[in-house]
């Protein structure tokens, strides 16, 4: 979007950045975590996850998503098919 | 009959609480309300000279809570408006003078002589912050459609949050219509979307804001101006009208177009 715009002017404006840089930083202000800590808590999550089921690490997601004020983390973990790793 | 007690706070200082308080307040007053504001920022005085009430200060908040004074004693009564009352800030003491009970005990002594008690908090979330929220019903956050003062006033939500003071409402104050318009500056629905609170008033940047204080002489009673018409708009809806928002855009629609050309707005 405004893809064209940009390239001529050479940067996005400013509004568009100001509110994705705080909505980033507002995430780690409300729930006071840093990103190390965030990443700490991914990896002890795919731990937990992969010694109960095979899951490609690369293809996970887990964000914090919010709904007004309220926090939530989701993840999206998908899991590898075991009838193709049977017959693979 | 009991006043409601309404506390505005921002966390970032210099974003307009003190303007606001004083402009809210003139507002509420024409309207025939009977209200007292409280300057909360011990040792940094301010809401007095914004009023033009800087040189009838005989007692402060320090004296009523201390026994020094009568509460009537240090409500000074506003040159304009009959039933406008300010008790200011004490100028030689420090916040510890004042805890937070002593504020409920005040807000409890003052909501039988007004209809309405605006407390200015100081900027900050320490001491000064906790004893202007203490007696508060409800909570006005306000900030600048800008990064800092954003991300101070959702640290300020958090903090209310968990206090439970209950969903403040927002006042995005200094919105500059042709910088939104070109995108260089956050839009009052980007700042709505990061802080997931009530909105209460957009008041747009304006000169004449300036000017009144200056003066000493808050602009909310000047019909021309359009931060004036915002704090009016943001005193009815704290009177439970269902006031529209104005349209800030910079050109305006025709018809707001040809009312200032023929000097109405």
């Amino acid at each position: 979007m405004g893809g064209f715009f940009e390239r001529i002017v050479g940067r996005k404006r400013s509004a568009k950045s100001a509110k994705e840089r705080l909505q980033l930083v507002l995430i780690h202000d409300r729930t006071d975590m840093t990103q190390a800590e965030w990443e700490a808590l991914r990896d002890d999550i795919l731990a937990v996850i992969s010694r109960h089921v095979d899951i490609d690490p690369d293809a996970v997601r887990i964000d914090v998503e919010h709904e007004g004020r309220e926090q939530r983390l989701v993840a999206d973990i998908p899991l590898r098919s075991v009838t193709r790793r049977r017959s693979g | 009959m009991s006043a409601k007690i309404i506390t505005m706070t921002s966390g970032k200082g210099g974003v307009g609480k003190t303007t606001a308080v004083a402009n809210i307040a003139v507002a509420l007053a024409s309207n025939g309300a009977r209200v007292c504001c409280i300057d909360g920022d011990i040792g940094l005085r301010n809401l007095d000279i914004v009023m033009g009430l800087e040189n009838r200060i005989v007692y402060d908040i320090v004296d009523v809570i201390e026994g020094r004074c009568r509460l009537r004693q240090a409500m000074i009564r506003d040159k304009r408006l009959p039933e406008l009352y300010l008790i200011p800030a004490a100028q030689t003491r420090d916040k510890s003078a004042v805890s937070p009970s002593d504020m409920v005990r005040l807000g409890d002594e003052l909501r039988k002589e007004v209809d309405w008690v605006l407390i200015d908090s100081p900027a900050g979330i320490e001491r000064g912050f906790r004893n202007s929220i203490a007696a508060a019903d409800q909570v006005l956050v306000i900030t600048n459609p800008e990064v800092s003062a954003v991300r101070d006033a959702d640290r300020v939500i958090g903090l209310l949050e968990a206090e439970e003071k209950g969903s403040p409402s927002l006042i995005i104050n200094r919105l500059n219509p042709s910088m939104v318009k070109k995108n260089d500056m956050l839009s009052a629905e980007d700042v709505i979307d990061l802080l997931a609170i009530r909105l209460i008033g957009i008041v747009p940047e304006d000169e004449t804001v300036i000017v009144g204080t200056n003066r000493g002489a808050p602009i909310a009673l000047e019909a021309k101006s359009m931060a004036g018409q915002a704090f009016r708009n943001i005193a009815q809806r704290m009177q439970g009208h269902d006031v529209p928002f104005m349209d800030l855009d910079s050109q305006g629609s025709l018809w707001t177009r040809i009312q200032r050309m023929a000097g109405r707005r």
